[in-house]
């Protein structure tokens, strides 16, 4: 159904793209159809564009030289990137995806692992450009702050860090990612009330995922990235990863930024933990409330046989 | 079975052999020089492809294997599940790269040429005709989002030829049991990245001049006498 609503969005390029991706006819809780308001977008000399952007990399592209080359940032970011974002501008103009942001597509297209069409290109842009802010020119060292407290309370040290991460890269078997993120225990079921959260709960982890599953779609607040696609060591490193992994780690991480965005992800988990405890005392508190829902259920017992 | 066949048909000499007798494997030779398959594929993606790519497949898998020996022995069966993804990675690695060597063949030993006798027609019946069969093959070979492989494989059972993807090195047989690859092409990127780079179509596009009938014709014949 979804699949006959978007073909008929006349569009060669469209109708191709689908048949490609071999759009099968399993259910789709996302609907797709055409914007009611507007039929046109950004219309210029009938050509029609979606409005995700390829942004560039906050260096030139020979900046990480000779740790990572100019020859495959052109490829890396001047190809495959740009592929990525022009593939997914085709696939969501006109849609109700095109006036969502770019977070809100992926977690979308996610649809709880059924991963819809435009998924694998809008994780890969937003995982593209978190890899580049994840490197500088003369990257590396070490951490410092708070940042490298919680490294060490949460892997011992630095140098454990440092070798769970290198472990994650080197065994994401086939094409992936290697990610430090910043968890939040929560409890994620629907009525159910969080226990109270203490700052134990919020750790620091490393994770790795496939192809371009990203921890976005696992509510964590990721950190750093190292990209293990092949595409993004062969020009340089050819099959040695591990070597690849190691200079990302000496020579090109930006600490700065990670620490940036832990900055960012505590205060949104402080923020989320102070609306979960006013929902908590809402809860709690009232016994109306209480007594309402408790004669409710003993009257619904009552009238059965009133159903419909 | 077949792959034992596959194995010794090069020159796999007396294999090594554990404390139980534990079959370990070893680095299959070509029958052709690296620089054979140019300008299809280059003789250093060969070299890397084989000498490295191929060869830690292989390592990892003997690894995994003395490890899965131990943990057998010893009745523990939480390593023994723990290991199943290592030696399907680094198993199914194996598997498909000794296939694929056999599915390639330099233009002298007859690489590109078209498929005759019964899987020519076998093809032209299931498939209308060779160009529509390639055609098939590199559009899923192309969107094939990651790693993997595409697959011509032959259904025993019902004696149909199929073309079917799999993700990272899983073996055509994980996709059905009754599936025997005929012609498979390996579009992880470290096939053709330092020569095709990000343009996949134009690697599935040449492979074709070297790619080796007479095996899958050979292939063909035993299972579809």
């Amino acid at each position: 159904m979804a699949a006959s609503a978007a073909a008929a969005i006349a569009s060669p390029s469209r109708c191709g793209l689908f048949s490609s991706q071999g759009f099968s006819g399993s259910t789709r809780s996302l609907q797709w159809r055409k914007s009611e308001k507007r039929n046109v977008r950004k219309a210029v000399r009938g050509v029609i564009t979606a409005k995700i952007e390829l942004s560039p990399p906050p260096y030139s592209l020979d900046a990480l030289e000779p740790h990572m080359s100019r020859e495959t940032f052109e490829y890396h970011w001047g190809k495959h990137h740009r592929a990525y974002v022009d593939n997914l501008n085709k696939q969501i103009v006109g849609t109700e995806l095109d006036t969502k942001t770019l977070e809100e597509i992926i977690r979308a297209t996610y649809n709880n692992g059924d991963l819809l069409p435009p998924f694998n290109n809008a994780a890969q842009v937003w995982n593209h450009d978190f890899f580049w802010e994840s490197m500088k020119p003369g990257g590396g060292g070490k951490p410092s702050g708070e940042l490298l407290e919680l490294i060490n309370r949460d892997f011992g040290s630095f140098e454990a860090f440092v070798s769970e991460f290198k472990a994650a890269g080197a065994t994401q078997f086939g094409s992936g990612w290697a990610w430090l993120v910043y968890k939040a225990n929560r409890l994620d079921v629907g009525n159910a009330v969080n226990p109270r959260p203490s700052d134990e709960d919020k750790k620091l982890i490393v994770v790795k995922s496939p192809n371009a599953i990203n921890p976005l779609v696992w509510d964590y607040s990721p950190l750093l990235t190292v990209d293990v696609w092949e595409h993004a060591y062969y020009l340089d490193f050819q099959n040695r990863r591990p070597d690849y992994i190691s200079t990302f780690m000496e020579k090109l991480v930006s600490w700065d930024a990670v620490s940036s965005r832990l900055e960012a992800a505590s205060a949104r988990a402080l923020e989320r933990e102070r609306e979960e405890e006013k929902k908590r005392t809402e809860y709690e508190g009232g016994d109306e409330t209480n007594s309402e829902a408790v004669e409710m259920y003993l009257e619904s017992d009552a009238d059965e046989s009133e159903a419909d | 079975m077949a792959l034992r066949t596959l194995l010794t048909r090069k020159t796999l000499t007396a294999p090594p052999l554990g404390v139980r007798g534990l079959q370990t494997f070893s680095l299959p030779d070509l029958s052709y020089d690296y620089g054979d398959l140019e300008p299809a594929i280059s003789a250093e993606i060969m070299q890397l492809h084989h000498h490295k790519h191929h060869q830690t497949y292989i390592t990892n898998y003997n690894k995994a294997l003395e490890q899965l020996d131990g943990a057998i022995t010893k009745g523990d069966a939480s390593t023994v599940v723990k290991l199943q993804s290592a030696i399907k990675f680094n198993g199914g690695g194996h598997v498909n790269h000794s296939i694929f060597w056999q599915n390639l063949a330099p233009v002298r030993q007859g690489g590109g040429e078209p498929p005759k006798g019964s899987l020519g027609w076998a093809v032209d019946n299931h498939f209308g005709s060779l160009e529509a069969l390639i055609q098939k093959m590199n559009a899923e070979g192309a969107a094939l989002q990651g790693s993997g492989w595409v697959w011509l494989g032959l259904d025993k059972e019902f004696k149909r030829l199929v073309v079917e993807t799999t993700p990272n090195q899983d073996p055509l047989v994980t996709k059905g049991p009754n599936l025997v690859p005929l012609l498979g092409i390996d579009v992880w990127e470290h096939a053709y990245y330092l020569q095709y780079k990000n343009v996949r179509p134009d690697y599935l596009k040449n492979i074709w001049k070297v790619i080796n009938w007479k095996y899958a014709s050979e292939i063909y014949d035993r299972e579809c006498p």
